[in-house]
């Protein structure tokens, strides 16, 4: 997710301009290695890029990002990814959904500006998730809006608007991500915003993602904001943190390719509950014995091969022109074989491709049977046996327009690995 | 200029064990049948044997590494013997190597044997392969009807064959070897089945249904070659030669480039006409009495008529439904003895095993199943998957 999200933010930026990325989730993928390493590395970032994972913190995305525009020197990428997870039959289940933003930061020409902040801390614990569980513990809700939010939220908020000179009245949007459904409609009216500048909640079609929630409200305010809007965001937790942006005339401009908007469109929906608990590992279901196969990572190729399957770089053969990935040792062209040595890096992420062949294949363990496979081939004429994901209920077509997605791949259970590779996904989703 | 192999190896001996779920042996004794068999029919002892290829697949199910385990099965002593894996067509590898063997005058006389007990996994089908540790990085480890159903889409595709027409002319191609596996005593499947049971099978991948996917088994098979002169010397009759053996491997051009449109093996046809140059064939419709072809799944069988150059592009469907392979046929009967679809496929057994059925149709000795007057027969492996493959052609007739 963080991944697609910079992808989304990166489509009108050099990426060899930024020069710092930090990355925020309340799920990291592991304990210890630094996801913004490889959200940089899928992105095809410098690789002299200054990275900063910032987590274990319900406020690392609005924190973050706060953190970000104050210490930015020159471009960066800020990317909020959280998936949440809610125990079956909790409300937290029925209110948590899962999400990534992204944001550039820097100076120059920028969509939004901030004018002010304000952090707080508090002892108010409202919620917990404890070293190594995976759902958290939550208080009473009306407990936590009249004592929590309601006191802790105002006061920032209003030290904020006094640090940008604005009033409360002129804000045009107010962001608050919170599990607690309507909450946000309180909390403004405590700190005398309109109501009618309250954020769409998101929790129809997406739900709370956690600490990504705000950024991800917020990415979704940006998407229609008008020159001079004032934005106020805020990140809660143990206290908060508030931001007041403006945008500028810039933002005139400003049109995401899919933003959250398009995230939210390309919605497939699928109301089967099993399947949602087997995705989120809520449920220990029979695999059968494929399912037994070891899958795991020779990190020595992995190293090895980094430079082609993060960002999915094939490369184009300078004697006859060929594109082709996997790069191996000589030219596939059988009228060529150069050697592979000044290939180069042409990256497929991005490149237009079309479905050529492909099955449904029931029979290999596939956590979300059937694995769809085929060839895809990409018009600047490469061609790649890959899988292809969210294909919904209609099934493909030879000729299939395609995009590109950076997913897992396998996960390693016996080592707690995981590792990610591009899949195909169709471009203009059924239904 | 290279000559090849043909009339300069005669098949003296083969062995074919009885194929299917062999609950009551393992590898050593499936070797050991198929041995027993091929010794017994060549007339020699096993001391008269100067090396040996031995071919086994899958050594997590098998017996494992290197030629050890079967040189100590079948106690060969104190001569070469190697272990041979090429996926699918290591049964007609362990052939070629044998038959290379006594081709070049380094042996008299040389064993050729490939077992497989697929039954020791523990589920059915197939277990999937690891690809290497950079493929496994990228690659989807898909299954292997998966692999061959992408045929079906690029075939019926490129020849514009409503999906309907295809699954129909596949199920015939089913239809058509269970029919002849029901007369074939050695092997798996026996039972004629019905259009229908095949049309409404459960889906394994699109558009293959169960029916369109060959059994699993045990077995074995093993062919005992040396020079025509030899074999004379020996006494035999009816001296059933070698006309061709060829392989043909990926090179990555069908899974990386966009030369391949997805309709055809091109390994399968570089093979073939590899092999029909050694062989001297010039119009294999006409030439050959028979064929066993590499019908792991239905549209492979199907795909493979074309590849072979005996019906042309886009005509299989038509042929196929005209029954002009079915055994009684007006064309050229395939799999006489139920192919892949009823014998199963222990992988190392396979290529052995379709030469087992030329070898003892070409000698009349193929009982309720005999073709009339049958002088030339071909069998056709093909490993791995269609884009990433290996394919191999043998062609073995009479010696006149």
């Amino acid at each position: 997710m963080a991944v697609e999200a910079g992808r989304d933010a990166l489509r009108r930026q050099p990426r060899t301009d930024l020069n710092s990325l930090a990355f925020a989730t309340g799920r990291p993928s592991f304990a210890d290695l630094p996801g913004a390493s490889i959200v940089a590395g899928a992105l095809h970032l410098r690789p002299d890029i200054r990275i900063l994972d910032i987590g274990r913190s319900q406020r690392a995305g609005v924190g973050g990002l706060l953190s970000m525009l104050h210490g930015a020197s020159g471009a960066g990428l800020f990317v909020v990814s959280d998936n949440p997870a809610g125990k079956p039959a909790s409300l937290q289940e029925m209110a948590y959904g899962a999400g990534a933003a992204a944001f550039t930061v820097g100076a120059g020409e920028v969509i939004a500006e901030l004018l002010g902040s304000a952090s707080l801390v508090s002892p108010f614990v409202d919620q917990f998730r404890a070293n190594d569980s995976k759902y958290g513990y939550v208080w009473e809700e009306r407990w936590v809006r009249d004592e929590g939010l309601a006191k802790i939220v105002p006061e920032a908020v209003r030290a904020a608007l006094r640090e940008a000179a604005v009033e409360a009245g002129a804000v045009r949007r107010f962001i608050f991500g919170s599990p607690l459904r309507d909450a946000a409609q309180f909390v403004a009216r405590k700190c005398g915003v309109p109501a009618d500048a309250v954020a769409n909640p998101l929790d129809e079609r997406c739900g709370y993602a956690g600490t990504a929630h705000s950024c991800l409200m917020l990415a979704h305010c940006l998407e229609t904001a008008q020159p001079g809007d004032l934005l106020v965001v805020v990140g809660f937790g143990l206290g908060c943190d508030v931001l007041v942006l403006r945008a500028t005339d810039a933002i005139l401009a400003f049109k995401p390719r899919r933003g959250v908007s398009g995230a939210l469109t390309d919605a497939l929906e699928d109301d089967c509950y099993l399947r949602m608990l087997s995705f989120d590992s809520a449920i220990d279901l029979e695999w059968g014995m494929r399912a037994e196969k070891q899958v795991k990572t020779a990190l020595t190729e992995q190293f090895r091969s980094s430079s082609q399957l993060a960002t999915f770089s094939a490369g184009r053969c300078p004697r006859c022109g060929t594109v082709q990935f996997p790069q191996l040792v000589y030219c596939v062209n059988q009228e060529c074989r150069a050697p592979s040595g000044d290939f180069g890096s042409t990256s497929l992420a991005d490149e237009p491709a079309q479905l050529f062949t492909y099955t449904a294949d029931w029979l290999s363990y596939y956590p979300s049977p059937p694995m769809y496979v085929g060839f895809v081939d990409f018009d600047i004429g490469a061609r790649v046996l890959m899988e292809i994901v969210d294909v919904g209920t209609t099934g493909l077509e030879v000729g299939t327009p395609l995009k590109m997605a950076y997913r897992i791949k396998d996960v390693d259970h016996a080592r707690g690995y995981p590792r990610y590779f591009w899949k195909a996904t169709p471009v203009k989703l059924p239904g | 200029m290279a000559t090849g192999i043909k009339d300069k190896v005669a098949i003296i001996g083969m062995g074919c064990t009885q194929f299917g779920e062999r609950w009551d042996v393992g590898t050593p004794e499936l070797l050991a049948e198929a041995f027993d068999e091929a010794l017994h029919d060549a007339g020699i002892e096993r001391g008269q044997i100067d090396a040996a290829w031995c071919g086994s697949a899958l050594d997590s199910v098998n017996v494992g590494n290197s030629a050890i385990p079967a040189s100590i099965a079948l106690r060969l002593d104190g001569i070469p013997v190697s272990r041979m894996e090429n996926m699918c067509a290591t049964g007609t590898e362990v052939l070629r190597g044998a038959a290379y063997a006594v081709a070049s005058g380094a042996v008299d006389i040389a064993l050729a044997i490939g077992a497989e007990k697929l039954k020791d996994t523990g589920y059915g089908g197939l277990p999937t392969p690891y690809k290497g540790t950079l493929n496994d990085l990228w690659m989807p480890l898909v299954s292997a009807p998966a692999g061959f159903a992408q045929l079906a889409a690029g075939y019926g595709s490129k020849h514009r064959i409503p999906k309907e027409l295809l699954k129909r002319a596949i199920a015939h191609v089913s239809w058509k070897s269970h029919q002849n596996g029901a007369l074939s005593p050695k092997a798996h499947l026996r039972k004629p089945v019905t259009m229908e049971q095949i049309l409404n099978a459960p889906m394994i991948a699109e558009p293959l249904g169960l029916f369109d996917c060959c059994g699993v088994s045990d077995g074995a098979a093993a062919a005992i070659v040396t020079t025509p002169e030899i074999a004379r010397a020996l006494g035999k009759k009816d001296l059933v030669t070698i006309k061709a053996l060829q392989l043909s491997i990926s090179s990555g051009v069908e899974s990386t480039t966009r030369g391949w449109d997805g309709s055809y093996v091109p390994n399968t046809r570089a093979a073939a006409k590899r092999a029909y140059r050694e062989a001297g064939i010039t119009d294999p419709r006409r030439e050959l009495s028979l064929m066993e072809v590499h019908d792991c799944f239905s549209i492979t069988e199907l795909v493979t008529m074309e590849d072979l150059f005996v019906s042309g592009d886009g005509l299989a469907v038509s042929e196929v439904l005209d029954g002009f392979f079915d055994r009684g046929g007006t064309g050229v009967p395939c799999q006489v003895d139920g192919g892949l679809k009823c014998f199963g496929h222990p992988i190392a057994a396979s290529g052995l095993r379709m030469a087992y059925e030329i070898y003892s149709q070409l000698q009349g000795r193929a009982g309720a199943r005999q073709l009339p007057n049958p002088s030339i027969g071909l069998t056709h492996n093909l490993g791995g998957v269609p884009y990433l493959g290996v394919a191999a052609v043998a062609i073995l007739g009479l010696c006149r």
